[in-house]
């Protein structure tokens, strides 16, 4: 049996989800039809649309200000290059466009700017404390009279720091410029209201709450100027083409329902065990990220004179699942860019491990990982020209 | 799995780990690139000149660590002048083989062995003097600079399409465009075997692919 605490990168399906999308893969598996279509196609318009509401509704948009994509870096993408495109094609009198994204933000908003730089669009990319939060003075300093949309995440993929979205927002909203979160680390574990928090566009994905991998959506509150990026046919209200995934609608929409307050304790609870027992009873850790401001469900380490490839592969080895930002666990041989980012060195990086909490862990998985991970690193260290494996 | 399963056998039972109080010679070897670090401790009989005993640590991944492993036993009993010829390649190849991407860690052993041997030499009186770095030196240095799309070094998968050497100014040309995957990792790794050259100042890389 696998203790699996990679869920910030994939989930389990929840049952209860593939018994919400069964019948939309073999019953109503019909394309969306218009209502002057077949009825089996109305079915499945039907479906699309309630599951449309249903995940709208719970970060208090309206169901049509949501659109479907085949995931988070689909929905990023289309962010930051359909505003870019509409404001090109506007003939907008910002000539010179200005974007503003954090260093650490995931890599499809990362290098949706970078691809976006390369066409001329200047970027800045707002460096973050060593808790991983975006300094929110040099972010507002580097607004110019070209800026026309921020990308600043909800929270981080690797640290799990949330940031301040509500102030970030609001300073977008009083100098008339978009905002866009990346959600998908964040979504029905945290909460966002976008009537309480003025955000203009917001990336989420099944993947992370277990629901089906390869659905995702974009809310894009009304009057937002964005052009679509992928040509094809009409669907999603002219803002996405390619035939409806209504199976991974409907899951996703369920997926949703089935996230409860509770469960994001339960989680939390885990989580903040985790952190307790690691770092008062392994000498030599380091938290990443900030001790508060953090998703339920994440904890990142670093166990300092040990290397990540090595413990996750000993771990691996005893059953566990976990993932660390060390380069050469990396498939560019780099350090991870928010490890970095937030300061550390490529020492910090190098032994960083990410454990991620889902609804099926367990209080007893937390047990089993403090012990396993222990051990680990203690023989790791015993064979480290810098290892301190005892106390200090 | 990536790893075969002898490299998986050394990584979890790593043979001859540890440090000497009193090594004859010994070296410690990093790649700034992926942050691995490994150290070589060996005693040599100064009559037969063969390596007696030696032990390696690894702050690294687990092919750092099991080339570590066999490199160690590979050298033990060997004299210094065959040790030295014990080749990444040969590593590898006890090894049952290594992924591409990872030579980049595995090499550093295989380094920190020959450093070690010449740490004893230069101890012992068995270097000479320091010659002046030319194209041929800096090109000798970055056949140890790995490609990690293939594993082999960058010299010899005609990665570099430039070497000049001009007061102590080096400059390397590598055929990579410069938002390659890999291009970072690349330039870290050629500064970090170039720079340490006694008469170098600086070292510039630049891509062009």
């Amino acid at each position: 049996m696998t203790v699996y605490l990679d869920n910030a990168s994939a989930t389990k399906l929840d049952e209860r989800v593939l018994d919400a999308m069964r019948p939309y893969l073999f019953e109503v598996y019909a394309v969306a039809t218009s209502e002057f279509g077949y009825s089996l196609g109305i079915e499945a318009k039907e479906a699309l649309d309630t599951a449309r509401a249903n995940i709208a509704k719970r970060m208090n948009g309206n169901p049509d200000e949501l659109v479907f994509t085949s995931g988070s870096t689909e929905s990023s993408n289309l962010a930051l290059k359909g505003i870019i495109k509409a404001f090109d094609t506007k003939k907008s009198k910002k000539s010179k466009k200005h974007i503003i994204v954090s260093t650490i933000e995931d890599f499809p908003v990362l290098n949706s700017a970078k691809t976006l730089e390369k066409q001329g669009v200047d970027v800045t990319f707002v460096p973050v404390d060593e808790t991983g939060l975006v300094d929110i003075e040099q972010l507002k300093e580097s607004f110019t009279d070209n800026t026309v949309l921020v990308s600043i995440q909800h929270a981080n993929q690797e640290i799990g720091t949330i940031q301040d979205i509500k102030t970030i927002g609001e300073f977008c909203s009083d100098h008339g410029v978009l905002f866009h979160t990346d959600a998908t680390h964040t979504f029905t574990r945290v909460p966002l209201d976008v009537t309480q928090i003025p955000v203009d566009l917001v990336t989420v994905s099944a993947h992370t709450i277990h629901g089906p991998k390869g659905v995702g959506a974009l809310y894009i509150k009304e009057g937002t100027p964005i052009t679509k990026v992928m040509d094809g046919g009409f669907q999603e209200n002219n803002m996405r083409a390619g035939l409806e995934n209504i199976p991974g609608a409907v899951g996703f929409s369920k997926a949703v329902d089935l996230v409860t307050d509770k469960e994001n304790q339960q989680i939390q609870n885990m989580r903040d065990t985790l952190i307790d027992k690691v770092l008062t009873e392994i000498p030599h850790t380091t938290l990443n990220g900030h001790p508060k401001k953090r998703t339920p469900h994440n904890a990142n380490i670093t166990f300092h004179y040990v290397e990540g490839e090595s413990i996750t592969l000993h771990l691996d080895m005893r059953g566990f699942a976990v993932s660390t930002g060390s380069a050469c666990f990396s498939r560019s041989l780099e350090a991870s860019h928010v490890i970095m980012g937030i300061g550390g060195d490529h020492e910090r990086a190098h032994g960083s491990v990410r454990f991620t909490f889902g609804r099926f862990n367990t209080m007893k998985d937390v047990d089993a990982i403090v012990t396993a991970v222990s051990e680990v690193v203690k023989s790791l260290r015993d064979i480290s020209p810098l290892g301190k494996s005892g106390g200090d | 799995m990536p790893y075969t399963e002898k490299v998986i056998e050394h990584f979890k039972n790593p043979r001859n780990v540890g440090s000497m109080e009193t090594p004859d010679g010994k070296s410690t070897e990093g790649s700034p690139a992926c942050g691995d670090m490994v150290s070589v401790y060996i005693k040599v009989d100064d009559e037969t000149k063969k390596i007696t005993d030696i032990k390696f640590e690894s702050y690294g991944c687990a092919s750092n660590i099991a080339t570590g492993s066999i490199i160690t036993e590979l050298a033990k009993g060997k004299t210094i002048e065959e040790a030295k010829k014990i080749s990444w390649k040969q590593a590898s190849e006890e090894l049952g083989g290594l992924p591409p991407v990872k030579a980049h860690c595995s090499v550093l052993a295989v380094e920190g062995l020959r450093a070690a041997i010449q740490d004893y030499e230069e101890k012992h009186g068995l270097i000479t003097e320091k010659v002046p770095t030319t194209t041929d030196v800096v090109k000798k240095r970055l056949r140890h600079v790995m490609n990690p799309l293939t594993g082999l070094d960058v010299v010899r998968t005609e990665l570099i399409k430039d070497i000049a050497v001009d007061e102590g100014e080096v400059k390397v040309d590598v055929d990579l465009k410069e938002d390659h995957q890999f291009a970072a990792a690349i330039k870290e790794d050629i500064k970090e075997k170039i720079e340490p050259l006694w008469d170098i100042k600086r070292v510039k890389v630049k891509f062009s692919g």
